[in-house]
């Protein structure tokens, strides 16, 4: 291996050949403020424009200032990181951004997180010395995300995730140089482009261009309206990182602090997501074996691989991209429109309650799931089988709001019919969990064997796309795993071209799965903390004492008490969905 | 005639001489025989030693030795690589590089085809920016004859290289001039810059290795070749050998595309070629290197023309505008315009570019409307100073130049605008004043009558008045008043 010496603030080091100023500095304990770059180590995704130039450093012997992220360091180099030029330049730059950005930090939905107000203060900026025009631009709102783009600092962070690892492509820098500024083409709106809301440009901005809708308002209206009841869903990635928000170590397991803060806060059932996930892989799974058997008998109106349809954004996706390949996701419905649609009509007649008193709470770690709720296929006359989406943030936000000291909490049981969950609803929160999930379930359907064992450690991990073969008893069943779309779309093309040998394949939008989401805690560029989210979640299955989802007694309650069967009539007009050609709703 | 005397063409030899659609006329010049000597009588290696004896520099602002950009990108081991042209000609008033391909498009394609011999490319691409129409159809007929008459294309005269060029357009983004953003521009990408090292030569258009050459330069390569690097050394000064094209404007009797020896003086240039100022007026200023450029003073009038001598005076060599001014120029005003042209061509994509040349203009602004004060001034240095130091690319590093210089230059037109409240020149309206004077006027009201925004007040047959507050400095009453009772200021 080539390695390189040379001096950073007169100490001395050696470093591999090809790193960056930057990463030298760090190897002895020096760190180099940045603003725009971003490096999400384990998930292979870094973005450094170049564009801030707030890490510059001095170059002994070069004529100007050297970007300290995208300058590879050389044998011999003698660097200062702070001297009086560098810190003069960089105060400067700073003051020069702040004289283009709204000064609303006092009602900024990103105050107190944003990375632009913590690096001005970090630089001792006091005064702004360059006063001018500001840019204006429309505010433009989506179902899911908000666009307020004269707080945006042209970092590009969300057009490497939108571009290069979402491949989704709406966001891009657009018009030239005062007037430049990240947009979709043309400056359309977010809701008429291909965005699918995935959230992930809302997960690393690191100001408030662009944040979630926020719907804290809405839910607290309905907790005060007393001809409402109330019922509230917590997805499973939402447990492992709430605790963020509190000061916790990242991969705190908080569900029964969660549980009692929801109580707390005035919900009159407190369920779990959790519970639809053991409900989805008993359709999902089902409708899974439906085709390999059918498949396997030489059906050639079969299709193979069925792809999970957990993920909203991912939906989205694939009816933008791939409206050819409609037909290969399952049909179930995502874990929160089947809880939606179970609590609007088992729950709520059990309830005695109309559906339009009965309001439907979800706490998500995601911000699609706001756009998808409000899809038309999830509405019965109008009136949605969920209300109202909150994401882990907004969640927070409103505990701290009611002065709640969630870390004094006791932990606290979800409520029951539809509050108790097998493990394998829980791994849903995470890549590799809802397959894993499935094949637990769908082993022993098709085997009528039971599984010799539970943890499947084969799909788990974080490489973007893993593949694995699990032995159905003499039958191997090939299976694929994706997160972020650029990886999904990597396997569709696949599949496309005939090329795939796949019998399921699971995909997550988000690096990570549900607990890397858009509306998960800052991770402020430490992908470390997705792993230990990631071991949260398989820490809580192998604590439940029911790990699959067909054993969950209140699962088989309700198709005995409801449903009927897996992929019955009733379960079809529930718990089952279609998709839609998009390629045309893309307007300018 | 003084206008030709002073000037060698080489770049320019044969543009206005042949008819540019008829590949004979070219032929009958000379074109294509060095390309014929290079397959036939030199290795690769020895037509680079011979570009690099020759001294030639880059004559699309950088001035980096040419030789050895192609020795560099031939050393890098590749599949594939490519020659680009540069014809993203940007420069206000700069059009030598569209003269040289409407005039003579085959010395390019010529010394495409030999830089592909010498690096080894098989595929030369041409960036012209799509608002040169005439220039694009006379290269597009210009690959055609070539290919009929098997100067392009394969086995090209039997010995075996291939070399087939095509054309890319840019949308005419003067950054894209800047040869990272013009390789993003030829992929389809946004046309900004990116940081270098990598440099092009080692990955650029596709990610292969890309040698990137301006069109000037290229028209320079098959005489080299013909002539030999000896009789090209011999032109120029110690380190810029050769000659340059010029775009001769602003206010001086002769404008126009100039070519002359490396070496000749800023006065010979300015009072020979060019003739002197228009109208005898007085002269102040010669701006050369486009927006990132500097304004020399009277001073400098005899510093020899050289990459070196030029940036040494505080300006820079560019890609060859040249703007004359006289003692009617605001030099203010002057730096203030060159800002609004970087402000508009920046890409946006670094802070200290897309802000900070924003917040400059606005304080040259504020000064030129009469607000400035002496800290502005200071406050313009600084800001010149952390702009050229942290910004991405060329433009950003070179944008402030036009400030500096006329600071550095013209220090008291600047502090008579922002402590006198007065502009020497004239030319910033806000700083002018026009008065009555009551004792030439008559009453006429004819001022009155044709002041657009109702300034004038006064009863006929008796002295009028000015309302400073509402006078706009359009300057009719100047010129309508028959008594000359009206004062400017």
């Amino acid at each position: 291996m080539d390695t390189i010496n040379l001096t950073i603030d007169n100490k001395t080091i050696e470093v591999k050949k090809g790193t960056s100023i930057l990463d030298a500095a760090a190897e002895v304990g020096i760190e180099i403020p940045t603003l725009c770059h971003m490096k999400l180590h384990d998930l292979n995704i870094e973005n450094k424009p170049g564009g801030c130039r707030i890490c510059v450093v001095e170059v002994e012997g070069r004529r100007n200032l050297a970007p300290a992220c995208c300058t590879d360091a050389h044998d011999g180099m003698e660097i200062s990181t702070h001297s009086l030029r560098v810190v003069n330049a960089r105060r400067t730059v700073m003051e020069l951004i702040l004289s283009d950005h709204p000064f609303e930090c006092l009602i900024c939905a990103k105050s107190g997180n944003c990375d632009l107000q913590d690096m001005a203060h970090q630089l001792g900026i006091r005064e702004v010395h360059y006063k001018g025009e500001q840019s204006h631009y429309r505010a433009d709102t989506s179902p899911a995300i908000i666009r307020e783009i004269d707080k945006c600092i042209m970092c590009r962070r969300c057009e490497t995730m939108c571009n290069d690892v979402q491949t989704v492509g709406v966001l891009s820098a657009i018009n030239r140089g005062f007037n430049s500024v990240v947009s979709p083409a043309f400056e359309m709106n977010l809701d008429h482009s291909e965005c699918t809301y995935c959230g992930q440009c809302v997960a690393v901005c690191p100001t408030g261009a662009l944040t979630e809708v926020d719907e804290t308002g809405k839910v607290i209206r309905a907790l005060a309206d007393p001809t409402k009841t109330v019922v509230v869903q917590t997805a499973p990635a939402v447990r492992a990182a709430l605790g963020e928000e509190f000061g916790l170590e990242p991969g705190t397991l908080v569900t029964g602090k969660l549980v009692a803060a929801l109580r707390r806060l005035g919900f009159n059932h407190v369920f779990d997501t959790d519970f639809a996930a053991d409900l989805t892989i008993m359709e999902e799974g089902t409708e899974l074996l439906n085709r390999l058997n059918r498949f396997l008998s030489g059906d050639k109106d079969v299709k193979l691989p069925i792809l999970t349809s957990c993920c909203p954004a991912w939906v989205k996706f694939f009816e933008h991209q791939f409206p050819d390949m409609k037909d290969i996701p399952s049909t179930a419905r995502s874990p929160m429109q089947m809880f939606g649609a179970i609590a609007k009509t088992y729950f709520a007649e059990k309830l005695a309650v109309k559906r339009e008193d009965l309001v439907v709470v979800s706490i998500m770690p995601c911000v699609a799931k706001k756009y998808e709720r409000g899809r038309d296929e999830f509405k019965v006359n109008g009136n949605p089988d969920v209300d109202h989406v909150i994401t882990t943030r907004e969640l927070a936000a409103l505990i701290k709001l009611s002065n709640i000291d969630f870390n004094a909490l006791p932990n606290e049981e979800f409520d029951n019919p539809l509050g108790e969950s097998s493990g394998a609803g829980v791994i849903f929160g995470t890549t590799g969990g809802v397959i894993e999930a499935a094949v637990r379930t769908a082993y022993e359907i098709q085997t009528k064997k039971e599984l010799p064992r539970l943890d499947f450690d084969e799909l788990r991990g974080m490489e973007g796309i893993r593949e694995a073969t699990i032995d159905f008893d003499g039958l191997p069943i090939k299976i694929g795993i994706a997160h972020g779309l650029g990886n999904a779309r990597k396997l569709l093309e696949d599949i496309q071209a005939g090329k795939s040998e796949f019998h399921a394949i699971e995909i997550m939008s988000c690096p990570g799965g549900c607990i890397g989401g858009g509306g998960q805690p800052y991770h402020h560029g430490d992908a470390s903390i997705l792993k230990k989210r990631q071991m949260a979640i398989y820490r809580e299955d192998s604590n439940k004492a029911i790990r699959k989802s067909h054993e969950n007694p209140y699962i088989i309650n309700l198709y005995k008490e409801f449903l009927g069967e897996p992929m019955s009539e009733k379960a079809h007009h529930l718990l089952h969905t279609q998709y839609f050609d998009r390629t045309e709703k893309v307007k300018i | 005639m003084t206008v030709l005397k002073k000037q060698v063409r080489i770049a320019l030899r044969n543009c206005g001489v042949i008819d540019p659609e008829q590949i004979e006329d070219a032929i009958a010049c000379d074109a294509y025989f060095a390309l014929g000597k290079c397959l036939t009588t030199y290795s690769p290696d020895e037509v680079i030693s011979e570009i690099k004896t020759s001294g030639l520099r880059g004559r699309g602002g950088g001035g980096f030795p040419t030789g050895l950009k192609w020795e560099i990108t031939k050393n890098v081991e590749s599949d594939q690589k490519y020659v680009v042209c540069n014809a993203d000609e940007g420069d206000p008033g700069a059009f030598m590089d569209r003269s040289i391909l409407e005039g003579d498009p085959h010395s390019v394609l010529e010394a495409m085809a030999i830089c592909g011999y010498c690096i080894g490319a098989n595929t030369g691409l041409i960036y012209i920016r799509a608002e040169y129409p005439l220039a694009i159809q006379r290269l597009k007929i210009a690959i055609k004859q070539a290919e009929e008459y098997g100067l392009l294309g394969d086995d090209i005269l039997g010995s075996g290289f291939d070399f087939k060029i095509e054309m890319r357009y840019g949308a005419g983004a003067f950054v894209c001039g800047e040869e990272t953003a013009l390789i993003h521009s030829m992929e389809g990408l946004r046309g900004e810059p990116t940081v270098k090292p990598p440099f092009p030569s080692v990955s650029g258009y596709l990610g292969k290795p890309t040698n990137v050459n301006n069109v000037e330069t290229f028209a320079n390569i098959p005489v080299i070749i013909n002539k030999g690097a000896k009789w090209f050394s011999r032109i120029g000064t110690e380190k810029s050998k050769g000659t340059k094209v010029f775009a001769l404007a602003g206010k001086i009797n002769n404008v126009g595309l100039i070519e002359v020896p490396m070496g000749t003086t800023l006065r010979e240039v300015v009072y020979e070629i060019g003739g002197g100022i228009v109208n005898g007026k007085k002269f102040k200023s010669v701006q050369t290197g486009g927006p990132s450029g500097g304004c020399l003073t009277k001073d400098f009038l005899d510093t020899p023309i050289d990459y070196d001598n030029l940036v040494a005076a505080g300006s820079m060599m560019g890609s060859g505008g040249m703007i004359v001014m006289d003692e009617d120029d605001c030099m203010v005003s002057i730096a203030k315009f060159y800002l609004e042209f970087t402000l508009e061509e920046s890409c946006g994509k670094c802070n200290p570019c897309r802000i900070g040349n924003k917040r400059l203009h606005e304080i040259l602004t504020k000064i030129t409307e009469g607000n400035g004060t002496v800290e502005d001034i200071e406050r313009l240095k600084e800001l010149s100073d952390v702009i050229k130091d942290t910004s991405l690319c060329g433009l950003g590093q070179s944008s402030p130049n036009p400030v500096l210089s006329t600071i550095a230059n013209f220090e008291d037109e600047y502090m008579a605008h922002v402590k006198e409240g007065k502009c020497p020149a004239g030319q910033c309206k806000s700083l002018l004043r026009y008065d009555i004077v009551e004792d030439l006027c008559t009453g006429c009201t004819l001022c009155f009558r044709n002041c657009p925004v109702g300034a004038i007040t006064g009863e006929r047959r008796l002295p009028h008045f000015i309302d400073q507050s509402l006078c706009i400095k359009c300057g009719v009453c100047f010129e309508k008043c028959k008594f000359d009772a009206i004062t400017l200021t």
